[in-house]
């Protein structure tokens, strides 16, 4: 299916760009007509996508962080992306409450995966982490 | 993200303005750790109203704190959580631990 809009953007892997990142990902969604909660859930599963690049695919040394954003007829996709040290176990990491740090909730994924529809994440050991994040447009009904 | 922490009937109360998220976690952490040491109290009363945001680097810390002052016989309160915060606060499940308060004066009356 045709892209009807796409924005990309390249992040330095910096906890301030966290919240440009998301804020960037609102703002995409909001040419649609997605409830302030939706965008809400959107902002949030950008900010965790692009906080565990920050965190734990950098470990907070530099590189680079790229956000795609491509509108389609029917859904939004978001696809995070890092060249870091990668995911050992990526089935492991989806669960509830697995971190590394006990002041951490574990919850990434678990938000991620709760607030978009769809949610894939490849990655590769000292290569890097993809995810890949879709909300589904519903027409909603003539008022 | 702005922090004010002062004392009020034995109780820490903490007024957050901003969004909680990774890049101030870590003052969040502190600045709630060290007035917690200085005052010596176990009651935190944490303010959302000028919260706009929160993910769960932001959960981290208020469960964090919540494990450090639960342990020491102390409790931590939540007031004037915003609609947009406090569905992210349901689905991380801190309401089954932690009670929220519609005002500052209605959680302190319930200590």
């Amino acid at each position: 299916m045709a892209i009807k809009n796409q924005i990309k953007i390249h992040v330095q892997s910096l906890s301030e760009n966290v919240a440009i990142a998301r804020v960037t990902a609102a703002a995409f969604a909001a040419q649609l007509d997605f409830t302030l909660n939706e965008i809400e859930e959107i902002k949030v599963a950008v900010s965790e996508a692009v906080s565990n690049a920050v965190i734990h695919g950098y470990v907070e040394q530099p590189g680079e962080i790229e956000l795609i954003m491509n509108l389609y007829t029917d859904k939004l996709e978001y696809i995070i992306a890092d060249k870091g040290k990668g995911i050992v176990n990526v089935a492991l990491a989806r669960e509830p409450s697995y971190s590394s740090d006990p002041e951490r909730m574990g919850l990434g994924f678990v938000f991620m995966e709760s607030f978009m529809d769809e949610l894939h994440v490849s990655s590769e050991v000292n290569k890097g982490t993809t995810v890949w994040m879709v909300k589904k447009i519903v027409p909603t009904a003539a008022h | 993200m702005k922090i004010v922490t002062f004392l009020k009937r034995g109780v820490l109360i903490v007024r957050i303005e901003g969004e909680l998220d990774m890049h101030v976690a870590d003052k969040f952490r502190e600045t709630i750790d060290n007035a917690l040491e200085t005052s010596g109290v176990k009651y935190i009363l944490l303010n959302l109203e000028a919260v706009k945001f929160i993910d769960s680097s932001g959960l981290g810390v208020i469960l964090g704190r919540y494990k450090k002052i639960n342990a020491a016989g102390g409790k931590v309160l939540v007031a004037r959580i915003q609609p947009q915060v406090m569905q992210i606060f349901e689905l991380s499940g801190l309401l089954k631990i932690i009670t929220c308060y519609n005002s500052e004066a209605e959680a302190l009356e319930c200590l």
